[in-house]
């Protein structure tokens, strides 16, 4: 499983890529957790507000820090 | 998600859905009482802070009243828990209207919308969408995407820092209504009007080429379905999070302020940021442009700099400038403007807090 999480490194992405680490250790899932932190790159995927998560190229939220509960739903 | 029912007998389904109906309308009634006891106990102590204060630095430190120490500390007492609780009330209700918008929802408003009333409109969900100067470029992005013409994003990304909600709060909270609707005003006057002329200008080729060539992916909407309860809990994360960030600036702020109360002479400030010295708005501007604090600390600063003659104009234009045009931000912008385009924007939001300036200074 491939797990983006989109942008530019600011406090809430930071807060976004601790629960997706969270979530992937507590599912004891397989993952390589990718940043993604070029606009173009973001803009590509069809994500215009971050931060944002893409599990294997399907983005499941944008424009807000998921919960780390919500993540485990979306990687299990 | 719901489960499965099987399909069992109609009478227990209806006794449950009417047992669901009873528990919904529970909550609802919980959530009220409990919503309605919270702000009569935050009124209660909202309205008792400043003789509580006067009786810790009067009585309980015996500090003479009248001394320059006593006045210090009775305003640092007095005026920390009263921004706290103003600042937690706001921050919540904000937090919970801010689930009714995200920047998808309002793109697509904007999509369709022609340049006037798209500024104005603009201007206004500036306010209420939730929006981090680091989101700033894919906003951005998407806009152009979605066709939305450069002078209404402009519009967007001038109304949403510079009406901000914990300025508007400190403002009411410590200089009155009056010269928070002053500000409320002027600020989305000026995102809209800024907005237009720079739509006017045409200057869609100042914008970085690969912005304009892009071929960005379909642009999504998720929308998610959200409780009440979701929506509360959006509240309080919000008022955990800038709460959190902010009090410790907000501290800072108003011990800054108790010091120029207490300690700056009355007409300290008359000479250099009074009425009567005209530069002082452009050049509080200019100061204010690079600078880059957020709003919860500028603001105890604003309050003392009035208090001890400063003109309210120039302190307000030198609060907006801090607030709305800033380094980072411009930095963070360099990504997908051309330098030009992006002086072209300091220079006409920086004319408008001029203009907005020296407009109080003659009206207050």
């Amino acid at each position: 499983m491939e797990i983006k999480v989109c942008g530019p490194g600011c406090a809430s992405c930071e807060k976004t890529q601790k629960a997706v680490e969270a979530a992937v250790a507590a599912k004891g899932v397989q993952a390589t957790i990718v940043k993604v932190k070029d606009f173009q790159e973001i803009a590509q995927l069809g994500v215009f507000s971050t931060p944002a998560v893409v599990i294997d190229g399907q983005v499941k939220c944008v424009g807000r820090v998921p919960k780390q509960s919500e993540i485990e739903t979306w990687i299990s | 998600m719901e489960p499965l029912q099987s399909s069992g007998c109609s009478c227990t389904k209806e006794a449950t859905v009417g047992q669901a109906v009873i528990e919904k309308n529970v909550q609802w009634g919980k959530i009220i009482l409990l919503g309605l006891l919270s702000f009569g106990l935050w009124l209660v102590i909202y309205n008792n802070l400043e003789p509580f204060s006067s009786y810790i630095t009067y009585s309980f430190f015996e500090i003479n009243r009248g001394s320059q120490l006593g006045g210090a500390i009775q305003f640092f007492l007095y005026d920390t828990p009263k921004v706290m609780m103003l600042l937690t009330l706001i921050v919540f209700v904000i937090g919970v209207i801010r689930s009714f918008f995200t920047q998808e929802r309002t793109r697509q408003y904007l999509a369709g919308k022609r340049e006037t009333a798209g500024n104005v409109m603009a201007a206004l969900l500036g306010i209420v969408t939730p929006f981090c100067s680091c989101s700033a470029v894919p906003l951005f992005l998407g806009f152009v995407q979605a066709g939305i013409p450069l002078g209404v994003t402009f519009s967007f990304l001038i109304a949403a820092p510079m009406v901000n909600e914990i300025a508007l709060v400190l403002l009411y909270g410590l200089l009155g209504w009056k010269v928070a609707a002053l500000y409320l005003s002027t600020g989305l006057l000026i995102a809209m009007i800024a907005g237009w002329v720079i739509g006017r200008l045409k200057l869609e080729p100042w914008i970085e080429d690969w912005v304009r060539e892009m071929r960005a992916g379909e642009a999504l909407v998720l929308e998610r379905k959200l409780s009440w309860s979701d929506r509360i809990d959006q509240g309080k994360d919000a008022v955990l999070d800038i709460v959190g960030k902010v009090w410790i600036y907000m501290v800072a702020g108003i011990a800054v302020g108790a010091f120029i109360h207490g300690y700056v002479p009355e007409d300290f400030m008359a000479q250099i940021m009074g009425k009567d010295a005209w530069w002082s708005v452009p050049a509080a501007v200019v100061v204010g442009i690079p600078m880059y604090s957020n709003a919860a600390g500028i603001v105890p600063v604003v309050e003392a700099l009035l208090c001890k003659g400063a003109a309210l104009g120039t302190v307000l234009a030198f609060m907006m400038s801090v607030i709305a045009l800033s380094l980072p931000e411009m930095i963070i912008l360099r990504k997908v403007l051309k330098p030009k385009l992006i002086a072209v924007f300091v220079l006409v939001v920086g004319c408008g807090i001029v203009f907005t300036g020296y407009l109080f200074n003659a009206i207050v």
